[in-house]
């Protein structure tokens, strides 16, 4: 996708982890951006930060300064140190949903595209029926009937949307290994359902699986946002979404206090970007037919 | 395009809209508070300030059938939403309905959407193609890579950062809203302007998040039909570059990208709402901005139903118009 300009011919056959960069020229740029994040993350969760985001810890809507690197808020917390806070709480939103997403997604996706029959029916209709309807409309519902109050319940409700998409993906691709001779000669040896799922479909779907993953923790932290700046996220923990929502309701931006809200974008710009650039990559790599594309 | 193509189209689209209204139902019905009730015995709190909203209270819990079985109130429920299109009182402005709240809202949210999708969808495909073209300069095809942060991103960042420069550092651009205060809202000239000045930021930041999107993925497919041998032979029967890249290339490369429009809809409307909200712009996502903040839960309710029908018949409308775009599928 990100590749060359020009379809090129494919590469010749190599098979050494060189020519495997050289087709997805996105990792590496990927990987650097995401571990300054989970840098910044773990900074967040090591570093005693309860004086700096307390109430009054330093002065007013204070724009950056030596003390307040990144200014100060309505309340006078420290901007830098919610930043802290809020990137590991909203990786965490990420992870929780993405994971539980991922894992149901896979089971489902398996079970339908394996077994087929009436389970897949079943399956798949549940499936296309939820991916007409936009995730955001359904889990505004949700968390407005439900009030969430930690990161963790955040993570749990953007996983009720999270598994759809990724069990749709398993599921085509389950199907075409089913046929596979390698499965057919596991099937006529006598190899039971957990067998050839377990040894003979999954190892196979590795790099779907991590395409998914990504990709499901990329929206999972879009759709916790978008439910937090709607002042429907999480009332107890710091998040970058919470952040923004409290400098949207205090009119930051018509104040010109650009400091309170624009730490938390380039944030999730970065975090954003180093998934995307990150996704790219692993989708290069699922589907060599598609580089260069 | 087929009958029974057209039979199983609109019947998963009734489907969707029924599924929407089941949730609708079903999601506060599930919680250990029931907010329905809640908001009931709030609207019976105004019982003094407003007048006959005892009555009001006395004949929706009739309406709603709160004491009968379940069954009997989903049946109810889906009666008073589909044949009298009910949503419910708002809280918040009672004795208003919800309905009219979000009617009043709807023209605001459908133009500027409209209006950013379709600046978007014919910019980006222009550019998309135009940087897969063989003897397009390089400066151009990089131009593509600058638009992918925004294309990764939601519509508001990008919302919030436009209107920093524009209106507060340059200060050539309203801050929000869609007139200035204290001016005569016309037909004259000097209002239109005022208004198309208060929408320039609103559309601009929406639609320039979704040019990168289009533009990217424009460029892989126009890439993939320059290679394919038809149009090879078109250069070698002569014709003209201009006619190849429209006719030939950009012709055939626009078929992913409608389906992908009709894939994308839904979170063009959900971003959409949240950017109104940056701007207090006056559309369905202010009014569910606010109803979120006044749990004014029939107004919530109403929102979800609109943004849900709304996608699901934009993606109708695409589907069927698909064919008509795409002479194979009309042959089958």
């Amino acid at each position: 996708m990100m590749t060359g300009d020009m379809p090129k011919a494919a590469a010749p056959a190599g098979s050494g982890w060189r020519d495997r960069f050289a087709n997805t020229p996105t990792l590496l740029p990927g990987i650097a951006m995401l571990a300054l994040v989970l840098g910044i993350s773990i900074a967040g969760v090591v570093v005693n930060l309860s004086d700096r985001i307390a109430v009054m810890a330093g002065p007013v809507n204070a724009p950056p300064s030596l003390n307040f690197p990144l200014g100060t808020q309505r309340e006078g917390r420290d901007v830098l140190a919610l930043l802290l806070l809020g990137t590991p709480n909203t990786l965490r939103i990420g992870l929780i949903a993405g994971g539980l997403g991922v894992s149901v997604g896979t089971l489902l996706g398996l079970t339908a595209g394996y077994l087929g029959g009436r389970a897949d029916w079943v399956i798949r209709s549940l499936v296309d029926a939820g991916l007409t309807i936009p995730p955001l409309a359904v889990l505004i519902l949700i968390a407005a009937t439900f009030r969430v109050v930690t990161v963790e319940a955040m993570g749990l409700v953007v996983a009720l949307t999270a598994w759809m998409y990724p069990a749709r993906v398993i599921r085509s691709q389950a199907m075409t290994l089913r046929e596979r001779t390698f499965v057919q000669v596991a099937k006529l040896s006598g190899a039971g359902v957990g067998h050839i799922v377990g040894r003979e479909i999954l190892p196979n779907l590795i790099p779907f699986l991590a395409a998914g993953f990504v990709g499901a923790v990329s929206s999972a932290m879009l759709m916790s946002v978008g439910l937090e700046i709607l002042g429907l996220g999480s009332q107890r923990d710091i998040t970058l979404g919470s952040i923004l929502y409290t400098a949207i309701l205090n009119a930051a931006v018509f104040r010109g206090l650009w400091w309170w809200w624009l730490s938390p974008i380039v944030m999730m710009v970065v975090i954003f970007l180093a998934l995307f650039l990150l996704s790219v990559a692993l989708d290069a790599y699922a589907n060599p037919q598609r580089r260069g594309s | 395009m087929s009958r029974s193509y057209l039979v199983q189209r609109l019947g998963s689209f009734a489907a969707t809209i029924v599924i929407a209204a089941t949730l609708n139902f079903l999601i506060p019905r599930l919680a250990p508070q029931d907010p329905i009730a809640a908001l009931l015995n709030r609207m019976d709190s105004k019982r003094g300030l407003v007048d006959g909203a005892e009555q009001l209270v006395a004949q929706y819990r009739e309406t709603l059938g709160l004491n009968d079985p379940l069954p009997v109130q989903y049946l109810k429920y889906l009666e008073n939403l589909f044949l009298h299109g009910d949503f419910g009182y708002s809280i918040a402005y009672f004795p208003n309905h919800a309905g009219d709240l979000i009617l009043r809202a709807i023209p605001w949210t459908v133009g500027l959407l409209a209006v950013a999708t379709l600046i978007a969808f014919v910019g980006g495909n222009l550019l998309g193609a135009i940087a897969a073209w063989p003897r397009t300069s390089n400066v151009m095809r990089r131009l593509i890579y600058a638009s992918m942060p925004l294309s990764v991103v939601p519509y508001y960042f990008l919302a919030l950062i436009l209107l920093q420069v524009f209106a507060i550092n340059l200060k050539v651009l309203p801050l929000g809203g869609v007139f200035t205060v204290g001016t005569s809202r016309g037909f004259d000239v000097q209002s239109i302007l005022d208004l198309v000045s208060h929408l320039v930021l609103p559309v601009l930041s929406i639609a320039l998040a979704l040019t990168g999107f289009w533009a990217l993925s424009m460029r892989g497919s126009m890439a993939t039909v320059l290679g394919q041998p038809h149009l090879t032979y078109a250069r070698a029967k002569g014709l003209r570059d201009r006619r190849v890249f429209v006719r030939y290339g950009m012709r055939n490369a626009m078929l992913p990208q409608w389906t992908a429009l009709a894939l994308e809809v839904g979170s063009i409307i959900t971003g959409g709402l949240i950017a109104e909200i940056v701007f207090s712009y006056p559309g369905v996502g202010m009014v569910l901005f606010t109803a979120l903040r006044t749990a004014d839960y029939f107004v919530i309710q109403g929102v979800v139903m609109f943004v849900i029908l709304g996608v699901a018949t934009a993606t109708l409308a695409i589907d069927l118009l698909y064919p008509l775009l795409d002479p194979r599928i009309r042959l089958q």
